[in-house]
């Protein structure tokens, strides 16, 4: 398959960046998206250019570190996928594919497409986790969990924090992020002692940080690679509503 | 005047944008019924109706949580839209492509001119309540305006009857969107209940607009 692509080059985060156009032949449907990137980056070294730089790490879909927002859509035009996990039979022999970073103020762009996302792991550090003293390990039925909650819990505890919701939501919003996190550990007995100060503090954290409001397009739900449900967002709404009056 | 609201968390201004918004909802109820007795060749139930919303002290009282409902809703409205513009100073080169509701990202738009729309509608017919404008028509035996006639009046000209149902469309686009967005805001999300809520939400934004520009076109005919 031949494709023209349009890529995104910006030296560093406050450079001024462009689209360049590269043509790239021959390359196997089978390919993924992030190996097709690899071939075009061999192309460059060969000819003496500077490969484009992005993220990558697992390449199967679980570490949410690949982004890239491919022809208008987070992580490409396929449902509930990374971009390692996109291949290039999605695409039509011929095809013009436009290659941007995540675009969100908190997510600035330090190289090509390559953005940083530290806000993230700011607002995780706020209370994405529970304070327990380590010990033996304790008995798995010793407290007993609603086998609904426990899957709900279990189903926000996918989000693997790639920014795609960011990258969709036309107001930058990383609701559906935030509210992933609170929904992990709210519906747990284990998250709940924590649960009222968690949600203060890491929609605090959102809001300083510099991301939009929610205005319920639902955008983040259908770009999400693990298929979070905006009822997540619903439920951080509660959790805020009840920590702010209760 | 206090500015302290403005430094309330995304989520508080979002909470209260949807108690107001779903308070002028019920809002919207009550004056398409008052507005439907000018459906009557009769005007005693709409000039009544008129002049009791304009002399009952508990309307009065209510009067003054409407246009403050008005006032706080669009203020938070607009700063919300401007931290969300703010959001991403870099936009994307080319259109989003994710398969949204249409009329769910142009709230913002669809909101301005409801506005637009509001303050025409204050100035033909409250401005003359309170005795900032002339009435064009002349005043009941009782002193008080004659909106029965002065709406007749409005709706014998055509520019204005068009430009009234452009504007009546325009806010059941931003109904469309606002019923089912307000309880999720608000937390109320449950699967057994969704679907039903947007269909209230949908059947809502679609029959008290048709209420409000039936009369207009019972003119016309």
């Amino acid at each position: 398959m031949d494709f023209t692509l349009k890529i995104w080059r910006q030296k560093n985060a406050k450079a001024k960046g462009k689209f360049v156009t590269y043509n790239l032949k021959d390359v196997s449907s089978n390919c993924s998206f992030l190996e097709m990137l690899d071939i075009l980056n061999e192309q460059l070294v060969h000819q003496n250019e500077e490969p484009v730089v992005f993220d990558t790490d697992c390449r199967e879909g679980i570490c949410g570190l690949c982004s890239l927002y491919i022809n208008g859509r987070p992580h490409g035009p396929d449902d509930a996928i990374t971009t390692c996990q996109l291949h290039m039979r999605k695409f039509k022999d011929g095809d013009i594919i436009v290659v941007e970073p995540w675009r969100a103020r908190p997510f600035p762009v330090i190289k090509d497409l390559m953005v940083d996302r530290t806000a993230f792991d700011a607002i995780i550090q706020e209370g994405g986790f529970i304070s327990v003293n380590t010990g033996g390990a304790p008995d798995a039925n010793a407290i007993i969990i609603p086998k609904e909650a426990a899957e709900l819990s279990m189903d926000a505890a996918a989000c693997i924090g790639c920014g795609a919701c960011v990258a969709a939501c036309k107001n930058a919003s990383a609701m559906l992020f935030v509210s992933a996190k609170v929904s992990h550990f709210a519906l747990l007995p284990q998250g709940k002692p924590e649960a009222k100060e968690r949600v203060r503090k890491m929609v605090a954290k959102m809001d300083e940080l510099g991301f939009g409001n929610c205005t319920n397009t639902f955008a983040c739900e259908v770009e999400c690679p693990k298929l979070i449900s905006v009822s997540t967002i619903a439920r951080m709404n509660r959790e805020f509503l009840w920590a702010k009056i209760g | 005047m206090n500015f302290s609201f403005l430094r309330f968390s995304s989520i508080t201004k979002k909470i209260w944008m949807s108690l107001l918004g779903l308070f002028l909802m019920v809002f919207l109820i009550l004056h398409l019924g008052i507005n439907l007795c000018l459906l009557r060749k009769d005007p005693t139930w709409f000039n009544d109706a008129a002049y009791f919303m304009g002399t009952n002290y508990v309307i009065k009282v209510f009067e003054v949580i409407l246009f403050g409902g008005f006032i706080f809703h669009i203020l938070v409205g607009i700063i919300l839209q401007l931290r969300n513009w703010r959001s991403r100073p870099v936009r994307y080169k080319i259109n989003p492509r994710t398969d949204t509701p249409f009329f769910t990202k142009y709230m913002i738009y669809t909101g301005a001119v409801v506005f637009i729309f509001l303050v025409i509608h204050l100035m033909n017919f409250y401005f003359i309540k309170l005795g900032w404008k002339e009435s064009p028509v002349p005043s009941l035996p009782n002193g008080h305006p004659d909106f029965y006639v002065v709406a007749r009046w409005l709706f014998s000209q055509p520019f204005y009857t068009v430009l009234y149902i452009v504007f009546i469309i325009v806010l059941g686009v931003h109904l469309y969107h606002s019923f089912r967005a307000a309880f999720q805001s608000l937390g109320l999300n449950h699967k057994s209940y969704n679907s039903s809520i947007e269909t209230f939400g949908i059947v809502y934004s679609i029959v008290i607009p048709l209420g409000y520009i039936l009369i207009p076109i019972y003119y016309l005919i």
